[in-house]
Formats: C-alpha cells, structure tokens, sequence
C-alpha cells in the first residue's frame, strides 16, 4: 500500500514541475531551467521548516517565490537568446544551481544533531511530516490538493486573454509584435510564472523524501520536466498530468519488473507516443471529442 | 491639428549591406486618405512598411506619426501609438480561434489602460462586443470558434484585416490585400476599406491590382529602386512618364 501512496506522492510532484514547464512552453520556449527552479524551492522550503521552525505552508509559498523572482532575473537574459542557445542556456543555468548547492553548506547544531544543507552529502533530516504527525495518506492529500488547486489556476489562466496571448507569441512571435503584444514581458512573466510552480512543487518533495541532494536536481529532472508537456500536449493542462501518470505511473514503475531492459523500453515507447500523437496525448482534436461526449451540443471554445 | 500629416517619412533610408532597399524617401500621408504605394517588384514598398512598423532600424531619416518621433520606438509600442498592419504572406495565429486572434489583438492605448483583471482576465463586455462588431463587419462572425488555420484563403485574408482593427489604429499599412483574391472579394475589400477610411482610419496600401488602387485611392506614391519617382492624383501618377518607364521600360528611340 505505502509503495503505491510513495507512487502517487511523485506523481504529484512531477505534475507540478511539469506544469511549471507547460507555462513556458506556451510561450514557445524550450526551458531546462526547471529542475534548478525546483532544487531552489526545494532548499529554500527545507530550511525555513528546519532551521527556522516555520509551518509549512508559509515555508512552500516563500520558496515558490524565492524561484519565481529567480526564474524572472533568468528570463530576462536567457529568454534574449532562441531555440538550441535558449536549451544551452537553459542547461548552464540548471547545472550552475545544482553545483551551487554541491557546494552549499550552513548547519546548525540540535541537540545531537547537526541540521541543515552540507555541500555533497545533502541535506538530511527534513522531518516536518513525521514531526508533526502527518501520515503518508496526509501527505498524499496534501500533495494533490496543491496540485488540483495550481491545474484549476493555470486553467482558468488558460482560459482568459493570458492564455491567447501566451499562446499567439508561441506561434509565431514577429506576428504578436505586430499586434502590440511586448513579447518580451509575455515571455519573462510566464517563466516568472514557472518557477512559482516549480518552487512549490520542490518545497513539498524536499519534505516527503526527507532528504535531498544535488545529484537529484541534475539535467535527467529537467528533462522530465519539459517531457510531461510534450508529450501531454499544450491543448490543456489535463494533457501534462496525464502524461507525468503515464511516464511516472506506468512507463518507470509498471516496467520495473523487465529491470535494465526498462530504460530501453522507456525511450522507445517515448519515441513511440511521439510519433503517433505528434501533438501530445491530449492534443486539440481529443479534447474537443471528449467535450462533445461529456457535453454534446454545448461545445464552446475561446470566448 | 487637420492640416498635421498622420505619418511623416523623412529622408527614410533602409541599406542592407550594399542594397539600398529604401534611399531618401520623404512622403507624408493626410488624415483620412487612402495613400496607395506602389512600384514594380524589389522597389522597396514593402520595406518601407516594415519600416513603418518597426520591425527593423532605420538606416537613415525619421518617422513621425502624430507628429511624434517613433524612429526608435519598439514594434510592439508602435501599436499602442496607432500603427496596425497587414502581412503580404498572411500571419495568423493558426492554433488559436478566429475569436482570439482578435482577442489577444486589442493593444490601443486605450484598451491598455484598463484595469489589469479587466485587461487580462475578465475580458470586458465592451472588449466582446468590439470582437463581435469586427467579426460581422469582416463576415465572419460565424465562424468564431473555428482555429485561424482551418480558414479558407480569402477568410483568413479577412480575418488578418479584421486583427489589424482590433487595435484601433490611427494609421492601417495594407500589404498586398487583394493578393490571390478573386474579383468578387477584391469588390468586398475595396467597399471595406473605404467603410474603415470613413470610420476615421488613414490607409497606406501597398497593391499590385491597378484597379483597385486607382478605385479607391486618393493619392498615389510611385517607387522604383527605393526611390520615390512620382506621386499625385490617380489620373496624374497615370499620366507620368517616369511611371510608364518604370512599368513598361524607356521608349526606344525611333
């Protein structure tokens, strides 16, 4: 049963940090900057429950913005450059992150114990949950309730003038110029918007793993971060849950049983869904068949 | 304030490299006309509106709209100043609705001062009823939900027009309109352009189609190598015969 609940607290995690990347991808923008966002969050929210006592949530809502004013000081340079120089960029920023915090050590004596981030060997003893009672269905709900609650915000974002607009500079950018759209607020806002989400989503899983450390914030995370997205599809936010399910849930988890041949099988059946649904899982096409299923005859979009 | 020209080129020169795409071109277009640009093909029309709109540096000159300098003024803040344009090869934003290509459009100085939650979030009514308005003007009102990129040709010449609008602009560049149209639409985009010249917006046309511009415009400018070679009324600009040079080729001597 615990392993099951464990399965759907990463779901959840990687949901967030995949939605983080969907805002930016709206945009057209191919960020790898995700993980470093999510390594931020997920120090920050550490520390401040550890070594500074603080509840939880106050401590998840400081790291989302501690990443989001860092993902937006990075937007403005990074999001200067396009295509592969933005991934490579992207990347440089990620690993600089991650190295930093190789290298970060502030502890504090307790008791016994010394508390907080050091360097290489990480930073053990984020013990918020068990200290406080909480058990792992707790966390579990907890979790999702953070995840329903950021898909219900992106999709309302989604459904408003934000989301045209996020999309028509996606698209084609020397056009929303000539419409009036400042594409470089439009683009520096959504990676603002980004690393909020990523910044929650670190802060919670430093708490349910208890124990983190650079090695787990490296460019294989970042990776995860912009495939959920992709592979889900940009038509809606559903798309990315269902594919951090289907990658999390079904494609690391359900293959354990085949053991090294996993990972063989991950990439082609990666390469696989890309190939028959080049849009996404969920792309256009499915969503408005499944809204005339759901609600025949009352289908409306945009407006 | 009548007298004062929408938009002043002055000595505009555009150079890429060693090509002078556009070289010393002053021009002036007056409140409320219909300014037709035209030249043979590589004579620097569209370059100039490009630009107009700012989409890249003058290498020399200025641009003055309103009587205000917007040499150096970003694409994007041209808009909100009152330059909207259309593209020869149409760019549309394929993956959203007819809808929100109107929508995501709405950037007049106006409309950006309302409040952000209006603005951004909401959508006012009178944000609505513009787009509805726009849409029935340009008949396409049934066709809101439908994506941009599953329009006809002709519709999605119409739907760029109808996106130009939606920024209210004081001064509207045209690039080729009537490019690839047939007879009965170019009929429907000369009526349309003289309702939205009627309804307060200056027009610079850039148009191949001789008989729509000698319809409907009030003025003519002739370019050729990036040059302006003549301008003046439709019968005048005709007459020239700098302008038949340039069309058919110098007389050869008898």
């Amino acid at each position: 049963m615990d392993f099951y609940l464990g399965l759907v607290q990463i779901i959840g995690v990687h949901t967030l940090l995949g939605l983080s990347a969907y805002c930016v991808l709206l945009t057209g923008q191919v960020s790898l900057a995700q993980a470093g966002f999510f390594a931020i969050g997920a120090y920050v929210a550490g520390m401040l429950t550890v070594l500074a006592q603080w509840p939880l949530i106050p401590a998840l809502a400081v790291s989302a913005i501690v990443a989001g004013a860092v993902a937006c000081a990075v937007g403005f340079p990074a999001l200067r450059v396009k295509g592969l120089m933005l991934v490579v960029a992207t990347v440089a920023f990620g690993e600089a992150v991650r190295l930093f915090f190789f290298n970060f050590t502030y502890q504090i004596q307790a008791g016994t114990l010394h508390l907080g981030p050091h360097g290489a060997e990480g930073f053990r003893q984020i013990r918020y949950f068990p200290e406080h009672g909480w058990s792992t269905l707790d966390v579990v709900l907890f979790i999702w309730a953070v995840v329903v609650l950021v898909m219900a915000g992106l999709w309302w974002l989604d459904r408003s003038r934000v989301g045209a607009v996020l999309r028509a500079v996606g698209e084609d950018e020397l056009a929303a110029q000539s419409v009036g759209i400042n594409i470089t607020a439009v683009k520096v806002s959504a990676m603002t918007v980004g690393g909020f989400i990523a910044g929650i989503g670190g802060g919670i899983f430093a708490h349910y793993t208890t124990h983190i450390e650079h090695a787990q914030f490296g460019v294989v995370l970042a990776t995860f971060a912009i495939a959920y997205p992709i592979l889900g599809g940009l038509s809606n936010v559903f798309g990315t849950l269902l594919a951090a399910v289907f990658i999390q849930g079904f494609l690391i988890e359900g293959l354990r049983f085949m053991g090294d041949w996993r990972n063989l099988l991950f990439g082609g059946l990666i390469v696989l869904a890309m190939n028959v649904r080049p849009r996404g899982l969920l792309d256009a096409g499915t969503t408005r068949a499944l809204k005339r299923l759901f609600a025949p005859g009352k289908e409306r979009s945009g407006a | 304030m009548l007298d004062l020209p929408v938009l002043e080129l002055e000595g505009v020169s555009k150079h890429f490299g060693g090509v002078r795409a556009v070289d010393g071109v002053d021009l002036a277009v007056a409140r409320g006309e219909i300014l037709a640009l035209i030249g043979p093909n590589g004579s620097g029309k569209s370059t100039i509106v490009n630009l107009i709109c700012g989409l890249f540096p003058l290498t020399a000159g200025r641009i003055v709209l309103d009587g205000i300098d917007i040499s150096d003024t970003p694409m994007h803040a041209r808009v909100t100043c009152g330059v909207a344009r259309t593209f020869q090869n149409i760019r549309l934003f394929g993956q959203l609705t007819v809808w929100q290509n109107l929508w995501v459009a709405q950037n007049s100085g106006e409309q950006r001062r309302q409040s952000f939650a209006r603005r951004w979030l909401g959508g006012s009514r009178g944000a609505r009823d513009e787009i509805e308005r726009t849409l029935e003007f340009f008949g396409l009102a049934h066709k809101s939900n439908e994506l941009a990129a599953n329009l006809a040709f002709g519709e999605q010449r119409r739907l760029e027009f109808a996106r130009a609008l939606s920024a209210r602009p004081a001064l509207l560049l045209l690039d080729e309109p009537a490019a690839g149209m047939n007879a009965e639409e170019i009929d429907q985009l000369d009526n349309r352009i003289r309702k939205v010249r009627d309804d307060g917006v200056t027009v610079l046309l850039i148009e191949h189609h001789m008989e729509l511009v000698m319809s409907i415009a009030d003025r003519i400018a002739v370019l050729n190598f990036g040059r302006k070679i003549a301008e003046g009324t439709p019968a005048a600009v005709q007459a020239d015969p700098m302008v038949r040079e340039a069309y058919l080729g110098a007389p050869e001597a008898a």
